[in-house]
Formats: C-alpha cells, sequence, structure tokens
C-alpha cells in the first residue's frame, strides 16, 4: 500500500516537473511555430 | 414468364446497386463548361466519395501563356480560377513567413471527416465498449460471484512482486487511469458535457484535463518502458499458455490449469499493454509537438509495401497526419481502457487474494498454489521465505 501511494506521489511530482522543463525549453507549440519577429506574450 | 420479369426486375435492382449515385461522365460537366456540377456539389455535402481529378489537375498551363509581348500574356497562362484551385488542393506553392510548414496550406478539407468521425464511430466506441465491458462484468459479479481460493487461504504468504515492480506497476496504473479519464473528459465535451453542463464548465475542465493529460503521459511512457524491462522475461508465450486457454483459464469451469508466474491471460494483458501502449505513446507525442513528428505517410508506405492492394496514401498533408494521429490515438486508447477495466475487475474485487500482490507484495500460499502452481515449485525449490500472517481456516 505504501508503494501505491509513493507512485502516486511521484507521478505527480513528475507531471509537475515535466510541465516545468517543457515550458522552460520553449517547447509549447505557438513558440515552436512562430518565426521570431513574433512576440507571444 | 413471370421468371422473366424477376430477372428484369433483379438486373435492374443490380445495375442501380452498382452504379454509384454520384457517378458524373464529361458529358454532364461539358453543361458546365467543365467545372463542377450541382450533383458533384451535392454528391461532395453528403460526404459520398466525389473523383475531384478534373479540378484538381485543372492548374493552367503556362506553356498555352501567350507571349510577354502579346497582348493579355502577363498571367503566364494560369488564371485566376486555375490559381484558386491551386491552393485549393495545395498545389501552388505558397511562401508564408513563419517557420511553420502547416501554415503553407491555406485550404484542407479533411476536418470534417476527422470531427464526424470522432463525434460518430470514435465516441460511440468508447460508449458502449467501456460501457459493454462494465455491464458484462458487473453480471459476471453477479451470477458467478468472486472467484475465491478454494478451502480457504492458507494463513502464509509468499513474496510474489518487490517493491520496485510495484512502484513500476502503480507508476502505469495511476498515470494510465488519469490519462483516461482526462481523454474521455475532453471525447465527450462537446457532445455531453456542454449540453448538460455548459460552456463556461467545460472550459474548465478541459484546460484542467488537457494539462493532466500532457504532462502526465511522461509517467505512464517512462513506467511502460521500466514494465516491459521487468516483467518480458516472464511473459514470454509457450505451450503451457494454450493449454491455459483451451481449459478456459479456470474462469469458465473449476479447473485450476497450470501457471508459472504469469498465465495465458495475464500474458495477453501484458502484451496489449506494452504494444497498445507504445502505439498510443507514439501518436500522443506526434499530437504533443504539433506537425514535428509526422508517422502516418512513413506508416502507411510501410503497410502498402507488405500489402499492395491497400493502396494507402502516402503523401499526405501535415493536417492530414494531425488527423490521423488524432484518430488513432483515441481509437487504440479506447482498445486499452476496454482491456484494462477486465484487468482492474480481476485484480481487485474480482478474485480473492489477487491484490495483495500488488498491494504488499505477498500472496497467500494457496492463492498462488491455486493460480501460479509451477511458480511456487520454483520459488520454493529456490528456498523463497514463507511468512507466517495467521491461522489456516
Ligand atoms: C486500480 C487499478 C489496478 C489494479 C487493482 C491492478 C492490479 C494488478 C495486480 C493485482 C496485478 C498482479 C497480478 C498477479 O499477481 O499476477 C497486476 C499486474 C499487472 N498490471 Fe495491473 N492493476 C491496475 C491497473 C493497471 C493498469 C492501468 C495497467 C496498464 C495500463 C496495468 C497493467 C498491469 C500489467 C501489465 C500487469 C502484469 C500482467 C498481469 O498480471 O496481467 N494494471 N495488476
Amino acid at each position: 500500500m505504501k508503494t501505491m501511494l509513493a507512485a502516486f506521489a511521484f507521478t505527480a511530482v513528475v507531471s509537475v516537473g515535466a510541465y516545468f522543463v517543457l515550458s522552460e525549453m520553449g517547447f509549447s507549440s505557438a513558440e515552436v511555430q512562430s518565426a521570431p519577429s513574433v512576440r507571444l506574450d | 414468364m413471370k421468371l422473366k420479369v424477376l430477372g428484369a426486375y433483379l438486373i435492374a435492382l443490380l445495375t442501380f446497386a452498382v452504379t454509384p449515385a454520384h457517378s458524373q461522365d464529361e458529358g454532364q460537366r461539358a453543361s458546365t463548361g467543365g467545372a463542377q456540377t450541382l450533383e458533384d456539389i451535392l454528391a461532395r455535402q453528403k460526404g459520398l466519395e466525389v473523383d475531384e481529378s478534373f479540378r484538381r489537375e485543372n492548374l493552367g498551363n503556362p506553356e498555352n501563356a501567350k507571349a510577354i509581348s502579346d497582348k493579355l500574356g502577363s498571367l503566364g497562362g494560369v488564371s485566376s480560377s486555375d490559381l484558386y484551385r491551386g491552393i485549393r488542393y495545395s498545389e501552388t506553392e505558397i511562401k508564408v513567413s513563419n517557420n511553420s510548414h502547416a501554415a503553407e496550406v491555406l485550404v484542407q478539407d479533411g476536418g470534417m471527416g476527422w470531427l464526424l468521425t470522432r463525434q460518430g464511430g470514435i465516441q460511440a466506441f468508447a460508449g458502449y465498449g467501456i460501457g459493454g465491458i462494465i455491464i458484462a462484468l458487473a453480471a459476471f459479479y453477479f451470477l458467478r460471484g468472486r472467484m475465491t481460493i478454494e478451502g480457504g487461504p492458507s494463513g502464509q504468504t509468499i513474496e510474489r512482486f518487490k517493491s520496485f515492480e510495484r512502484f513500476g506497476h502503480w507508476c502505469l496504473a495511476g498515470s494510465f487511469i488519469m490519462l483516461a479519464c482526462t481523454g474521455l473528459l475532453l471525447l465527450f465535451g462537446r457532445s455531453v458535457i456542454i449540453p448538460v453542463f455548459g460552456h463556461e464548465a467545460n472550459s474548465a475542465i478541459a484546460t484542467f484535463s488537457i494539462w493532466v493529460h500532457n504532462n502526465i503521459a511522461w509517467v505512464f511512457m517512462a513506467s511502460l518502458v521500466a514494465i516491459f524491462v521487468m516483467w518480458v522475461a516472464h511473459n514470454i508465450p509457450n505451450k503451457l499458455d494454450l493449454e491455459w486457454f483451451a481449459k478456459g483459464g479456470g474462469i469458465v469451469g473449476n479447473a485450476h490449469p497450470s501457471a508459472r508466474k504469469f498465465n495465458g491471460g495475464q500474458k495477453l494483458i501484458f502484451w496489449m499493454t506494452i504494444i497498445l501502449g507504445a502505439s498510443v505513446s507514439m501518436s500522443g507525442l506526434s499530437l504533443l509537438f504539433p506537425f514535428e513528428l509526422p508517422m502516418f505517410a512513413k506508416t502507411f508506405g510501410m503497410i502498402n509495401t507488405i500489402f499492395p492492394a491497400m493502396g494507402l496514401s502516402t503523401e499526405l498533408l501535415p493536417h492530414e497526419e494531425m488527423q490521423l494521429a488524432h484518430l488513432w490515438h483515441a481509437i487504440v486508447a479506447i482498445t486499452m481502457i476496454i482491456a484494462i477495466v477486465a484487468h482492474i475487475y480481476i485484480g481487485s474485487v474480482g478474485m480473492e487474494g489477487a491484490f495483495d500482490a500488488m498491494g504488499n507484495g505477498q500472496v497467500d500460499l494457496e492463492w498462488a498454489r491455486q493460480h501460479h502452481d509451477l511458480w511456487v515449485e520454483q520459488e520454493e525449490a529456490k528456498g523463497a521465505p514463507i511468512q507466517q500472517v495467521g491461522d489456516a481456516r
């Protein structure tokens, strides 16, 4: 049971981590598809 | 005489049946000067197949242009209609000022087919498939009840899965269940959530769902690899599995067919998870990074070399790649969900003693002997420790 809860907690942490890593790396579709002259925000 | 009439009637019927309703001969189009006719337009609106090559290929020919020194020679033999058709069928080269090849396609008409397939067949598959398996399992439970350990638990346990194996399983299971729920919320947003709860609610639900779906997918992919590495050796099919299936797995009837660590049914679940899981991951990545990882044209090319009769299109527009990835992703995911609902049933309420294998990793010795006799023999021969947890009933 403890292992199961640990796995769920780990899953949540990795998901939030993935969000920050991907947005830091500029992986959003808007950023990838637009030319440098485009101001996104 | 009657026979002749019947024969003529049948021939007439067959002729109508094999003559496509949308067939258009050149003669009719002559009346529109070669342009499409009302019948063409109506057929297309009904979603019928229309051979559009007469338009697609009618793009004008610069060879026929008058010399520049002639009067009205400047369009180069391509009229405005020719140019429009070139844009309509993505035959004209378009230059755009951003990074995306997708933006070079100005008109693409696959969206309607995509929408109709998604709201038609795919939603029906999800609704009837997932609903059906839940009803079937509930019926099985009420008719046959829980599969029990014959003679009751022994009170002694043996280790079935180590903690890192259970950790891997629960990362896979937790992420899959979240992916399944958020995916279904996205699929049914327009047809169920909006009519019932309104646009505001659907907007909030969809924003939350896509965030969870996009980010939790990494855990699913990583744990899929981990599960594969940990368990593939125990899941190689062999002759024992055939015997297991021949005896209906012991679910039908009362036999307990022999099995090693995983029985035939479990191997089926394992390979289904790995193969469909890999496919859903690849199409998912293709959706996560739009237009950057097209894979259908290549896949179709490979299928064509094996089954040339299929004649699948190997030149797909960027948008078509995305539409296909989206449809495929949903079909594979729903198939997986249906199978996994059955797996969750057997692993929890369906079978006494099964959950412990993934709960604390210790299973009752009697459960293990009934379901995985050869595995227990092997473990005991290796001197695996047996724990005493209670009195035998
Ligand atoms: C609440 C949900 C779930 C429960 C209660 C559950 C339970 C179990 C149990 C008890 C086992 C071990 C069976 C044994 O001792 O041999 C197992 C194995 C396994 N589980 Fe799950 N599971 C769940 C969800 C999932 C999901 C969502 C997936 C995949 C997407 C999955 C994939 C597997 C695989 C591949 C195996 C090994 C093969 C097999 O035993 O069929 N499980 N699960």
